[in-house]
């Protein structure tokens, strides 16, 4: 049954969207961090996001391909007494755009109530076709 | 004249509700991959789509495969996915997604819609058969 297929379908896409937000949230606490667990400044994570066909199906749902940090240059940021500061007295930041964070937190959390709106409308057609006759 | 094809309303009622909660997971699909790169948004043709149904036609879509070797397996072809076809994108994203979120979301609310529609006519015609054979008004 089709309406079935579509809750699988809302399913990857929750799947997919709380991840994203889930590394926004982790790119946005890290913004101002100099350097991260692994000894280098932190790089800001980005979901990279694939459709997914599944077989026998026309629905295609959503996946998490990879995740992907950004190369953009770190901040560096001039703090002579900071003990992280290299000789010259820069200390490195990360590279994480607050802004960019923002937009696409905004993306992520609108794909997340569309999905959630989705499935909603679908339960509602599925439990008045459960009423068929009566 | 007769230009309104007449149909059997359960025959009916049953290709309408099939048609309508696959195109719903089509637009659902849409909707759910309206941030991925290069997806292309995709429906289908409803109107033909259930004309073809219920006129008994093959579906347009059903795939055969030829044997050339005694070995190979025989396929049968039970491909019901009717055509789909790619919505033309209104504003051009840069990642190749042609997503449009609130043409989609357009078609998903009047689509579900429809469902509820089709799901009613169909429940009234069951209960007209009931009464019928009940011969109790229900």
């Amino acid at each position: 049954m089709s309406l079935m297929g579509t809750f699988d379908v809302g399913t990857t896409g929750l799947v997919a969207q709380s991840l994203r937000l889930n590394l926004i949230a982790s790119n946005v606490a890290n913004a101002e961090s100099a350097v991260s667990a692994d000894g280098q400044a932190y790089r800001s994570r980005h979901v990279v996001l694939q459709s997914e066909t599944r077989a026998g199906r026309v629905g295609q749902g959503v996946k998490v391909a990879r995740i992907v940090e950004s190369n953009a240059e770190p901040r560096m940021e001039y703090r002579p007494g900071h003990p992280l500061a290299d000789s010259r007295g820069y200390v490195t930041m990360s590279n994480v755009n607050p802004a960019e964070q923002m937009v696409d937190m905004v993306s992520a959390s609108r794909a997340y109530q569309f999905n959630i709106e989705m499935m909603n409308t679908t339960k509602q057609l599925m439990l008045k076709t459960l009423d068929l006759g009566k | 004249m007769n230009t309104v094809p007449q149909f059997d309303s359960l025959k009916f009622g049953e290709a309408a509700l099939k048609l309508r909660s696959l195109r719903h997971e089509l637009l659902s699909s849409n909707l759910v991959n309206a941030d991925t790169p290069n997806y292309k948004a995709r429906d289908i043709d409803f109107q033909s789509v259930l004309m073809q149904r219920l006129s008994g036609q093959a579906s347009t879509n059903s795939v055969s495969l030829q044997r050339t070797h005694q070995g190979h397996i025989q396929m049968t072809s039970s491909v019901q996915s009717p055509q789909q076809m790619f919505r033309v994108g209104v504003q051009p994203s840069l990642d190749g997604n042609t997503v449009d979120p609130d043409i989609e979301r357009g078609n998903f609310v009047k689509n579900a819609f429809f469902t509820e529609a089709a799901i009613s006519f169909l429940g009234s015609s069951f209960r007209s058969r009931l009464s019928a054979i009940t011969g109790q008004p229900s």
